[in-house]
């Protein structure tokens, strides 16, 4: 059977470890380390576990009590609507959202041919186990499928990337010359890890990114072979990770961050220093404000130094380079997508704009590859890779590609994300980033225990929670009723003397940034947009 | 005022073998303010946005009747469930370290063939017999011996325990006198119950077993004062005991009522595992938490605003059964997808024993279901205890033509 659980859901209430305690562990008080192939016999233990979940977070692949796989459509349509007739739908990119999408699709009762593909060959699998329990050994690279709720009726094309998409012809092109048609697309296509720059550092062994499960076995099998210091370049979710897990399995590891804390990028530099202070608690030499200027290999290609820009030259076997996604966009060159390195820009309805900032109705986005505007952000553009984000949107993209136009929903769900570092939890909910000011509203600091609220002109935008996920749901409700910002008194485990700091928010420079548009025409039935090539 | 009055319906013990048509009536104000000025809240979205709302208090110290009664008195503070962050939290994970994850994931799991041997030998108790009081012959032993011997308390010690444990429970119906009286028996009982634990825990430290206080008391790493831990051990004595009884009671008899449920757990052994749940939401054993919260603040919620100092009832039977949230409510359905039920309450102070309440009755009803041949119930409804607020009947009668045997293997997880 299998096994994923939903950690955007998850408040650690710790009922899976106690009920399956070979199959769910906590560290701590509230990170979950999980396997997700668990052996047959525990399956009875895994079915009481799913069903004592006070938040219903673990999707088990639905299995008949008699052990027969469950029967799939015909589903009834979630709003008792019926869907509107599409004749052939296809999905590019089968991992995460297009999974969640497919499935959706089923369970309203979408009955038309349907189409997964992906350039990977392999079903979809799970993510964020890959820095987690995938490095430290507990689960297996290839063992991180994510359970099907129901066995859906599609046309699987794995190891296939698509390489163009002709949108008057309404059809995907692939590697192999096919060409696909379809009715309604879904853009699926996510992100990839961005490379070291520098190509011939980059091949050295010993060079690292991660992001596949082929890029987790490659790195799990090096750790385990215990090399020497293990480099980490960049302090984002990722890095701390990765990091965590060699300080797990005793070794020794240098971090360094261009920035000034961990985390700072998508927390802020206030509570990127307690993100500071747990990695260095757990013995880890982190390096803020300090890059790596070059990493030199020895005669046989083996990375041997790196040399960093606080003027030091550190001896390493393993360097990982965690800096971030780049969007998995090129396949869409020349389309006539709005596609870019900030993703495929959507409305709050999924649907993809063209060049011309003109809504498309039958191409939609969904996940890390998709940039949508949100209200409750001043109608900024978000571009978001959470996990959470990723289901909640295909399912909204989902509905809207087979339901009428009065019945589509808009994607206003809050961001939410989760994180498990050093034992510790670490989740958040709202735009931390979208933020002047922040207080820790509740329980200790010292203790690593904590909500840290933040706030922008006097508004709650966001509130982070470290092993205090509980509380998160207070105030997920507080920003969406714009709540003022400082939290007010009256509160349980309110530390003394409320102190607001400056939330310490890096610059951002918006991901379109560079976006080079040459507009041409005169009268409104000719005005046209041309996306130039980036160089 | 019309809402009071259905309140005061709901804990009128006339009510108490159906009081689900009075919570629907309840629920058209979710958040209901009550003539003694407290609020009773009774809406799924309301229940669970309070229950993980920090300006609502569980420190019954925020309740001034309470305060001043506990101010006079010598009895031992209050238990972790009433109170907050950070001394809750603390106390909380301190008892947690010797019961579950992180530090003892495997304590429950570890307990099922023992928990089975237990039920096993209850029903066996039932041959040549065709009549037994399922509450008496079954319900109350089976979690007794299990907290017993959990917890290190000696079986023998039962009818001593047992009657603090109903003056406890007394002490928590709001029929049975004002706040202040009431805090006053309860205190009363807290302090014989204190000393009869500290009894315990100083045999504990001298002659460890392999039970939960002794592993506790001989924990260094355990921070917790000795009052403390007298409370909390009280406690889960008390909690252990005063409460699955009512669910696998209520189980029983909702299955006798659902003969084909019943039918199919003799063919799907997993059944029993969302029926359980089920359970949970449909004949809860907690079904109130009557007059504990307070609010810190003025709190917005349902169109009307809970004052500050205001304190709070929550009906969590009555949220479980919100047609908002649950489809079909009324509907006893073992397959139901998508039970976040209340059973177990929500937020921070989410029942500590849960997963041994769900093990045993788990195991109980699956049994009971195999082996009792042709169950049925001798009166329906049965006679139900007094309290509101912890619910379940004080009989129940049930005849069968037959004990089948356990059977010789069973299909156990690690089958
Ligand atoms: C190591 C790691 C840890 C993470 N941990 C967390 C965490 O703790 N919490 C959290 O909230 N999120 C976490 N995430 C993020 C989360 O996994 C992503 O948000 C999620 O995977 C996004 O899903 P997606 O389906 O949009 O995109 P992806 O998972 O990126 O999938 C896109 C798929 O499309 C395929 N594809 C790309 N181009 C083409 C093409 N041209 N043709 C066909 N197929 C193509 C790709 O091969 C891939 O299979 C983590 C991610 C990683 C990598």
């Amino acid at each position: 059977m299998r096994v994923v659980v939903d950690l955007t859901r998850c408040e650690g209430y710790g009922q899976c470890a106690f009920l399956a305690p070979e199959v769910f562990a906590m560290r701590r008080s509230e990170a979950l380390m999980y396997e997700l192939h668990p052996a047959d016999s525990e399956r009875t233990r895994v079915l009481r576990a799913a069903a004592a979940c006070p938040v219903q977070a673990l999707v088990v692949d639905q299995v008949h009590t008699l052990g027969r796989p469950a029967k799939a459509a015909p589903l009834k349509p979630a709003n008792g609507k019926r869907p509107v007739e599409v004749g052939r739908i296809v999905i590019v990119g089968a991992s995460l959202a297009g999974l969640r999408a497919a499935a959706t699709l089923r369970r309203e009762g979408y009955a038309g041919s349907l189409t997964l593909i992906s350039a990977e060959p392999y079903e979809p699998y799970d993510r964020p186990p890959l820095s987690k329990q995938v490095l430290t050994g507990q689960v297996a690279a290839d063992d991180t499928a994510l359970p099907r709720r129901a066995e859906f009726e599609a046309e699987w094309l794995l190891g296939q990337a698509a390489t163009g998409l002709d949108l008057a012809a309404r059809q995907v092109h692939l590697a192999d010359g096919r060409k696909v048609d379809f009715d309604r697309l879904l853009i699926a296509t996510g992100a990839r890890a961005r490379p070291w720059p520098n190509a011939a550092e980059a091949a050295l062994d010993g060079v690292f990114v991660l992001r596949t499960n082929e890029d987790a076995a490659r790195l799990r099998e090096r750790l385990t072979a215990r090399p020497g210091r293990v480099l980490i370049i960049g302090a984002g979710f990722t890095g701390s990770e990765i990091a965590s897990v060699c300080r797990e399995l005793g070794l020794d590891v240098t971090v360094t961050e261009r920035g000034k804390a961990p985390l700072a990028g998508a927390l802020g530099g206030t509570i990127g220093a307690i993100a500071a202070d747990l990695q260095r608690d757990h013995g880890v030499d982190l390096r803020c404000g300090v890059t790596v200027e070059a990493l030199e290999g020895d005669g046989d290609g083996r990375l041997r130094r790196a040399r960093l820009s606080d003027g030091t030259t550190l001896d390493v076997d393993v360097a990982v380079a965690a800096l971030g996604a780049e969007r998995n966009v090129e396949w869409l060159e020349g389309s006539g997508l709005a596609a870019g390195v900030w993703g495929v820009a959507c409305d709050a309805g999924c649907r993809a704009f063209d060049v011309n900032a003109l809504v498309t109705d039958n191409v939609f986005v969904a996940g890390d590859v998709a940039r949508f505007p949100h209200p409750v952000y001043e109608y900024q553009f978000l571009s978001l890779e959470h996990w959470g984000n990723a289901v909640t949107q295909a399912q909204v993209a989902a509905h809207n590609m087979i339901s009428a136009e009065s019945d589509r929903w808009p994607h206003v769900s809050l961001p939410v994300f989760w994180s498990a570092q050093f034992g510790t939890n670490i989740k958040s909910v709202g735009v931390p980033t979208f933020a002047d000011e922040v207080v820790i509203a509740q329980g200790s600091v010292a203790e690593r225990r904590f909500v840290a609220v933040y706030g922008n002109r006097g508004r709650i935008t966001a509130a982070v929670a470290f092993d205090q996920a509980m509380w998160l749901d207070f105030y997920q409700a507080q920003i969406e009723r714009a709540a003022p910002f400082p939290p007010g008194p009256g509160m349980v485990g309110r530390p003394d003397g409320l102190q607001v700091m400056p939330a310490d928010v890096p610059q951002r420079i918006s991901p379109a940034y560079g976006a080079t548009v040459v507009l041409t025409g005169h009268n409104p039935d000719e005005r046209r947009v041309t996306l130039q090539r980036r160089h | 005022m019309a809402e009071a009055g259905v309140y005061e319906q709901i804990l009128d013990y006339a009510n108490r073998a159906d009081p689900y048509p009075l919570y629907a009536e309840l629920r058209r104000t979710p958040v209901a303010r009550q003539s003694d000025g407290s609020y009773v809240v009774s809406g799924y979205r309301e229940i669970v946005a309070l229950l993980h709302d920090p300006r609502v208090s569980s420190d019954v110290r925020n309740i001034p009747e309470i305060a001043a009664e506990q101010e006079a008195g010598t009895a031992l503070p209050s238990s972790f469930i009433r109170l907050d962050p950070p001394e809750h939290d603390r106390i909380r994970s301190m008892m947690m370290r010797h019961f579950g994850p992180p530090h003892s994931p495997g304590r429950v799991d570890d307990l099922e063939p023992r928990m089975l041997r237990i039920v096993t030998d209850l029903i066996d108790g039932f041959a040549g017999r065709t009549r037994v009081d399922i509450v008496e012959d079954f319900a109350y032993p089976l979690p007794v011996t299990v907290i017993c011997e959990l917890l290190g308390v000696p079986r023998e010690d039962e009818p001593r325990f047992h009657r603090w444990s109903q003056a406890i429970i007394e002490t928590i119906d709001p029929t049975t006198g004002t706040v202040a009286e009431r805090e006053r028996r309860n205190m009363e009982v807290r302090t014989e119950l204190g000393t009869y634990m500290k009894e315990l825990v100083d045999a504990h430290r001298r002659r460890p077993g392999d039970d939960l206080l002794s592993a506790i008391v001989t924990d260094p790493a355990v921070d917790l004062r000795l009052e403390e831990l007298l409370s909390a051990a009280a406690t889960l004595l008390v909690a252990g005991h005063e409460t699955t009884v009512n669910l696998v009671t209520n189980g029983l008899l909702t299955l006798l009522r659902n003969p084909r449920v019943l039918d199919r757990l003799r063919h799907e052994p997993d059944l029993v595992i969302g029926t359980v749940e089920e359970l949970l939401r449909f004949e809860p054993p907690v079904q109130l938490l009557s007059l504990r919260r307070s609010a810190l603040a003025d709190i917005d919620i349902a169109g009307t605003t809970i004052p500050k100092g205001a304190i709070i009832s929550l009906a969590l039977a009555a949220g479980s059964r919100d047609p908002a949230r649950f489809p079909d409510p009324d509907r006893f359905d073992p397959d139901r997808q998508d039970n976040q039920h209340l059973g177990f309450g929500s937020g921070i102070h989410y029942c500590f024993g849960a997963p041994l309440a769900r093990l045993e009755t788990q195991l109980a009803l699956g049994e009971l279901a195999r082996r009792l041949v042709n169950p049925r119930l001798a009166a329906d409804p049965p006679p139900y205890r007094p309290n509101p607020g912890l619910r379940g009947p004080r009989h129940l009668y049930v005849e069968f033509d037959d004990v089948l045997p356990a059977q010789a293997i069973r299909a156990s997880p690690t089958g």
